[in-house]
């Protein structure tokens, strides 16, 4: 009850000003008519939801120049979660693009005062994240790399150092911390209302109580907004209503999937010290203890994040629910006994109150942002895992960006809405899930860590077959992937021991697959592929896909292309493989979470013609990768057929028979560089080819083998993956693939340009592979991804990937190279010799390891035949 | 060595501080005080117990399971114990000494404290669980099974706890039966009485068999089967003499017989003034094997309550002697807990059982009968099983004393006859019984000592019990309101909470659970650790004064089954 009486007190008190900017457009909210002000029948923005959010995206839009814009708040302005947030600023994030956004937002609300007039709050007091475990102590260490590297001042401290920033903590039982002494505190509903002010002295009209029932859209473009108060016509329209954007996105006759379900969260809130907290008192984050702790008005506010989380709203928004929000202090008990372990001295000091404010999560611990995948103009921000205070400016701005630009000036797609399809829509599956996704927020966040819940809704028809054999599982997209096989009678760790920054345990496990791929064949099952099928009557699906597609499409039936989805700036949409099934059709193969993004793609881009089908064949077909040199002799033996180089090329597609099943497509493709085949079986005949396949390669050593060993193939082939390495901000230049790429093809394709461009003056950035030289696998951290790249001592990129090479019995690193200029940090053309001619190193949590660059993978090493791709892409390379 | 000295310092001195009065004090002291009440003619009393002779009876087979018993109680309580001075126990030369020692070990400052495992194995060392088997699936008893659990304070405990199934008639007993002056009467009691009860129930037809059986040295026909915790005894040496008394007693019964059905309150109260007048007479005849002899005797003078229940369908009988008690724990409609009890506690606070005292004893002694609260000013319990220089004349019991062995005449307790002691008996073993139709809200039944109900209500108890064995535990969420609160106080309180919670969790017997409330009850009404700690690490000399032996059982009722019967019946 307090802090809404505060908040109103706050509100008014920004109020007058409010008032006086933007008369014009309403008048005072005393009046006894409620909307005084009628709404307009037209705009070309409608925003849905007062909050930090919309608030935000609001000012962006009126900075870049769009005008006409109606902001709609069911309530009053920031009186949702953000009234209720705990306004910490703070730029320790772990995603680098939430990093990003989180370090524009600090900036922006540090002039936001001065520029509006409204006061903020804004008080730079540093923030400090404990820890008291080692294992902590290196997430924090990473974190700090990528922040230094950012700019963003740093520090790894001592316990002792700690005590001398914030007199309060018990620091016996901690090992280090973190200190960021940029991080700040804000009133968040006061940067909201600030925002508003802004927005609205750029020319937002914005409406208070007025709800949106539902958005009409039409031939796939958002039309219109229907509320209570009557209709607005609009192009675009953008859901920021927070923990109800779900329910929002539900309404319309073309739902919206927004995966996002709220849950309890609980903050602490006490009366002053005897002797008050100076308000410069940095913030205090316990990862350890789950909790956070700031100074509040001369006393404290802590609040964290619990092991066992209380999802709520589950059924849709329900007034007995949101009434009975109340204090639920044997919920909170063991975060106020991590606050007194934390600050003893507090003991005596009095409580004011127990908040309870809704938090909206994500499957995935990641906001939610972009266009939605159906309805064309219906953009949403939301879902912000209590980081909304953070995320706010930055993500507004990028938001902006996309619906003025088309694109934002980073990449996003880790929070792209695309990212999810309708399958993590399940109500259930959501409040599983966020159960989870909630205590994670303070979890130690090791490599490779799987989500436990919300499993096993996609599966392929081999799932009971491996998983008896010992597999050990991950998700993508929903589907159930190998991870590896453990052999028959070895343990590994339990899920919480097996948690590590070092070698992990399945490393012999991997290793003696990856050498069973090298040396006889495995079967990996990679059904969770994305695939089309795209045909025409005509010749219409060639040339739409020459124009989508960066490689030369006009092959001979029978062939694999690799090619490139690209962007008009010469970005990866995606990078996928199409087979040329016949003179008009063709069959796509695309990463698993492209599922959503690339159908909106081709549907967006793709003619209106009725001639031209596409269909998504993704679950009619398990797909099975041979790898390894006996995978030839494994499937001449069950199809009677000759599968040598000479009857049967590299990046050859061709339907034929695998023991009695009729119609596999067999590629001579394996994404690892390896030799091999994938066999595209019709789910039916899956069992059966599975079965054949592995009897017939038991006298060839056939094992079954995962992902991981997977990865280890194609790391040290050099090989990049879309979404790992490849973005839309990266070209086919930059990664090595020019040979994929026809800019002579005889037509205009997408991004021919951008690439023409590239080509004549060189590119900015070039993905290269590193291997480690003096990094001991047994005693030193392992990479990840995202560790910095220095070149003689200096910044110059990141990693997007690292793997163990069992032949090189290194590790390699890939990762980006930018040649920044050493008094300006220009970006400048990075060149061959640039690569080649320096020393590097790569900064594993703080420790820096030697590492050797290359432009080409080692192909003197693997001493194989080589098959036509390999020859084709290290010809290319030794250029 | 010690456990010896103990118990035979029990058996001499053993006026139990409560029940028999020499020193008189309050129930509760508060912990680790510095008034150490060492009562002052203890020590004399130790001083005649011979070393020598602690050693010889010691080997008393009975005895000896004692012994072990108590040394491993003594062991727990060393293990617990950071202080060496307690090895000093063992020698029995320092016998005096080691007491002062104690005493001014418990009179510093020193805490012991017990790790919440080592609190569990005390607590849990004595408990026991019993399941009624189920017969395809189903278990058609209105009983669902009993937990019982002891928790000494005495050494060696006098508490005693039985449990049986009537194997030729049908239904339960089960038992409890408080010592005083003593182990051995309570003891003999818990062997004996249930087949007393058993003997008195059987038909006519059933009882010519088995003396059939026994005359022709065919197998017996079994009576009871005994639900026992392995610490729970029976002595091999009287069992012999205990079988003869019982026979002579259903001889009698076949010469008796009146051809009517048996009911079950006669029978009970037939049985308890039976075994009472065995023990009576087997004292006054005595035993040529002396052992035995002065084992009857044993059982004679020392004493003990009982309260039994004897569960048959939906007819629940209690038979009660003393002021151990009986209650049934009742939910009602609205899912809360109530208690109705099913016992009168014999003694001074009964109205009714000092009138009928007075009643029986001339009106020139109506001053003298109670004293102090105490029948004749010396004992608590108005009604008991031994006993006897409560009930026999003053010639016979110094007849008997005399003719007894050099022990019994060497122990002042025995010699000593009560004051203003005219109109022998002054106490009875005849039980009253009460008769209770099982209705389906009624969800358990706890039988427990005087150690429980001094400690708890037994509203408390009903309640605590009831949300134990229904697993719900009506906790109201807290809300700070406008009350001034500390983070420290929410915390404490959070804390109390959660152990309420938790020791629920960690106990898987009612018995113990109740105990674990009992000993570590706060003001708030929750476990308290720190407590518990306390109360279970005082040393034995002194946990006597801090509490009373406890026991307890709990017998969960079917009500599905008791709703059937009710069903029938409509």
């Amino acid at each position: 009850m307090f802090l809404r009486l505060l908040s109103d007190i706050q509100w008014r008190a920004a109020h007058p000003k409010w008032r006086r900017m933007t008369s014009s457009q309403r008048s005072t909210s005393t009046t006894a008519e409620p909307h005084p002000v009628s709404l307009p029948a037209q705009a070309q923005v409608v925003i849905c939801g007062g909050g930090i959010m919309g608030t935000s995206v609001a000012y962006h839009l009126s900075k870049m120049g769009w005008k006409d814009i109606v902001l709609l708040e069911q309530g009053r302005l920031a009186a949702g979660t953000t009234r209720f947030c705990a306004g910490i600023v703070s730029t320790a994030r772990p995603v680098s693009v939430e990093l990003k956004m989180a370090h524009y937002s600090n900036k922006l609300y540090q002039q936001l005062e001065q520029e509006t007039g409204v006061q903020t709050g804004y008080m730079k007091t540093g923030s400090i994240s404990l820890a008291q475990t080692q294992d902590r102590l290196i997430s924090l260490k990473r974190i700090a790399s990528s922040l230094n590297v950012m700019g963003i001042p740093c520090e790894i401290i001592s316990p002792k150092k700690v005590l001398q920033l914030h007199p309060l903590i018990n620091i016996h039982d901690l090992v280090g911390a973190m200190y960021v002494p940029e991080d700040a505190l804000v009133s968040s509903a006061n940067v909201s209302l600030a925002l508003a002010t802004a927005a609205s002295r750029n020319g937002v009209q914005i409406h208070e109580r007025t709800t949106v029932s539902h958005i009409t859209v039409q031939k796939g473009r958002v039309t219109g907004v229907e509320t209570d108060r009557g209709r607005i016509q609009c192009e675009y329209f953008v859901n920021c209503a927070g923990q109800w954007a779900y329910e929002l996105g539900h309404s319309g006759e073309e739902p919206v999937h927004i995966p996002l379900h709220a849950c309890e969260h609980f903050y602490l809130l006490t009366h002053p010290l005897k002797e008050p907290l100076s308000s410069s008192l940095p913030t205090v984050v316990d990862p350890d203890g789950r909790i956070y702790i700031r100074n509040w008005q001369g006393g404290i506010l802590s609040g964290g994040f619990e092991k066992n989380p209380k999802p709520l709203f589950t059924e849709g928004r329900n007034q007995l629910e949101i009434q009975n929000l109340q204090e639920d202090w044997d919920h909170f008990g063991p975060l106020l006994s991590a606050l007194l372990r934390r600050m003893p001295g507090l003991e005596a000091l009095q409580i004011m109150q127990l908040v309870n404010c809704p938090e909206s999560f994500t499957p995935d611990m990641r906001c939610i942002m972009g266009e939605s995948p159906t309805a064309r103009g219906y953009f949403v921000l939301a879902g912000m895992n209590s980081a909304g205070i953070s995320y706010g400016g930055g993500a507004g701005k990028y938001l902006a960006e996309w619906m003025v630009n088309g694109y934002p000036s980073a990449n996003v797609w880790p929070l792209d809405l695309k990212r999810f399809g309708t399958l993590q829509s399940s109500r259930t599956f959501l409040r599983h899930r966020v159960m989870e996704v909630m205590p994670l927020m303070y979890d130690l966040k090791v490599p490779r860590w799987d989500f436990q819940t919300g499993r096993q809704l996609r599966t392929s028809p081999l799932y009971d077959r491996l998983d008896a054999q010992g597999a050990r599982w991950m998700e993508k997209h929903g589907f159930e992937r190998v991870k590896y096989f453990v052999p028959p009678g070895k343990d590994l760790l339990d899920l919480d021991h097996s948690k590590t920054f070092y070698k992990p345990d399945w490393f012999d496990i991997v290793g003696s697959e990856v050498k069973c791929c090298k040396e006889a064949v495995c079967v990996i099952d990679m059904s969770s592929f994305t695939k089309f099928e795209i045909s025409s009557t005509g010749d219409q699906a060639l040339e739409s896909l020459q124009y989508l597609f960066s490689n030369d499409l006009d092959v001979p039936v029978g062939h694999v292309v690799h090619t490139g989805m690209l962007n008009e700036k010469g970005g990866y949409e995606n990078d996928c493989s199409i087979a040329r099934l016949s003179k008009r059709s063709f069959f796509m193969i695309s990463p698993t979470d492209q599922q959503v993004h690339c159908w909106s793609w081709l549907k967006n881009h793709l003619p209106d013609d009725s001639n031209l089908v596409m269909e998504d064949v993704t679950w009619k077909y398990t797909a099975l990768n041979l790898i390894g040199p006996r995978a030839v002799d494994v499937l001449s033996e069950l199809s009677y057929a000759p599968m040598t180089a000479e009857h049967f090329p590299s990046l050859f597609c061709k339907e034929m028979s695998v023991g009695y099943a009729n119609g596999i497509r067999v590629m001579s493709i394996t994404h690892t560089g390896e030799p091999g085949f994938v066999l595209y079986i019709p789910i039916e005949y899956a069992l059966h080819v599975y079965n054949e396949v592995m009897n017939m390669g038991q006298k060839y050593g056939i094992r079954n083998a995962g992902y991981y060993a997977l990865r280890s193939l194609r790391i040290e082939k050099f090989f990049a993956f879309w979404g790992q390495d490849l973005d839309a901000f990266t070209t086919p230049m930059e990664c090595g693939r020019e040979f994929q790429v026809k800019l002579e093809k005889g037509m205009q394709f997408l991004g021919q340009e951008a690439l023409l461009e590239q080509k004549q003056n060189g590119v900015y950035k070039r993905f290269t592979m590193f291997i480690l030289e003096d990094h001991d696998t047994d005693m030193d951290l392992w990479p990840w991804w995202g560790e910095p790249i220095f070149r003689n001592g200096r910044y110059v990129g990141k990693t997007t990937s690292s793997a163990y090479s069992y032949t090189l019995e290194r590790h390699v690193c890939l990762g980006f190279v930018h040649h920044f200029d050493e008094k300006t940090g220009e970006e400048l053309v990075v060149t061959t010799d640039f690569i080649n001619q320096g020393e590097y190193e790569i900064d594993i949590a703080g420790q820096r390891f030697q590492a050797k660059a290359k432009l080409y993978p080692f192909s003197s090493l693997f001493t194989q035949r080589r098959r036509k791709d390999e020859v084709e892409l290290s010809g290319y390379q030794r250029e | 060595m010690l456990a010896a000295s103990c118990c035979d310092r029990r058996m001499c001195v053993c006026p139990g501080p409560r029940r028999i009065a020499i020193p008189v004090r309050s129930s509760r002291l508060p912990l680790l005080s510095d008034a150490m009440p060492a009562p002052a003619h203890l020590f004399p009393l130790i001083r005649n117990c011979e070393i020598s002779r602690i050693g010889s009876t010691a080997c008393y087979c009975h005895h000896r399971h004692l012994c072990c018993l108590s040394s491993h109680f003594a062991h727990s309580h060393f293990r617990y114990a950071p202080q060496k001075k307690f090895a000093a126990l063992y020698r029995p030369k320092e016998h005096f000494n080691h007491f002062i020692h104690t005493r001014d070990h418990a009179s510093a400052p020193q805490r012991f404290y017990l790790t919440p495992a080592q609190v569990n194995s005390i607590l849990k060392a004595n408990e026991y669980s019993f399941k009624v088997p189920e017969f395809d699936g189903k278990n058609v008893s209105s009983v669902l099974g009993f937990d019982s659990n002891q928790l000494p304070a005495n050494a060696p405990i006098e508490d005693r706890r039985s449990a049986a199934t009537c194997l030729q008639t049908r239904g339960m007993l089960l038992g409890v039966f408080d010592g005083h002056a003593g182990c051995a009467c309570a003891q003999a009691v818990s062997e004996r009485l249930f087949y007393y009860i058993a003997v008195s129930l059987l038909p006519h037809e059933t009882l010519l068999e088995i003396e059939n059986a026994v005359e022709s040295g065919r197998a017996l026909l079994p009576i009871l089967q005994w639900h026992k915790h392995p610490n729970d005894y029976f002595s091999k040496e009287a069992s012999k003499l205990y079988f003869n008394s019982l026979r002579t007693y259903w001889q009698e019964l076949i010469d008796l017989n009146s051809g009517e059905t048996t009911d079950v309150r006669e029978a009970l109260i037939n049985a308890f003034k039976r075994l009472d007048n065995d023990i009576s007479l087997e004292a006054q005849v005595g035993d040529p094997n002396s052992f035995l002899n002065y084992l009857v005797l044993r059982v004679a003078f020392s004493g003990a309550t009982a309260c039994v229940a004897h569960v048959d369908g939906v007819d629940l009988h209690i038979a009660n002697t003393g002021d151990s008690r009986a209650m049934l724990g009742v939910q009602e409609e609205d899912g809360s807990w109530s208690a109705v009890n099913l016992s009168y506690d014999h003694n001074a606070q009964n109205e009714r059982e000092v009138e009928r005292v007075k009643m029986e004893h001339p009106k020139s002694e109506e001053k003298s009968l109670v004293k102090q609260d105490r029948l004749l000013g010396l004992l608590m319990p108005f009604r008991a099983f031994g006993d006897v220089k409560f009930k026999w004349s003053i010639e016979l019991q110094k007849r008997v004393i005399e003719s007894g062995p050099d022990q019994l005449n060497d122990n002042e307790y025995t010699k000593f006859i009560p004051p203003n002691y005219y109109t022998p008996p002054y106490l009875t073993a005849e039980p009253e019984v009460i008769h209770h139709r099982l209705r389906p809200q009624d969800k358990f039944l706890v039988l427990a000592t005087d150690g429980l109900w001094e400690t708890m209500h037994r509203q408390d108890v009903a309640r605590i019990v009831g949300e134990y064995l229904t697993g719900v535990h009506h906790q109201q969420p807290i809300a700070v309101g406008g009350y001034k609160v500390t983070l420290g106080q929410m915390h404490g309180l959070l804390t109390e909470r959660r152990a309420r919670i938790s020791s629920v969790f960690e106990d898987q017997n009612a018995a113990t659970h109740l105990i674990r409330h009992a000993v570590g009850n706060n003001e708030f009404g929750t476990v308290d650790h720190e407590r518990l700690s306390k109360m279970l690490s005082l040393p034995e000399e002194l946990a006597r004064m801090y509490r009373d032996d406890i026991t307890i059982i709990v017998v969960q009722f079917n009500s599905h089954v008791i709703g059937a019967y009710q069903d029938e019946e409509l």
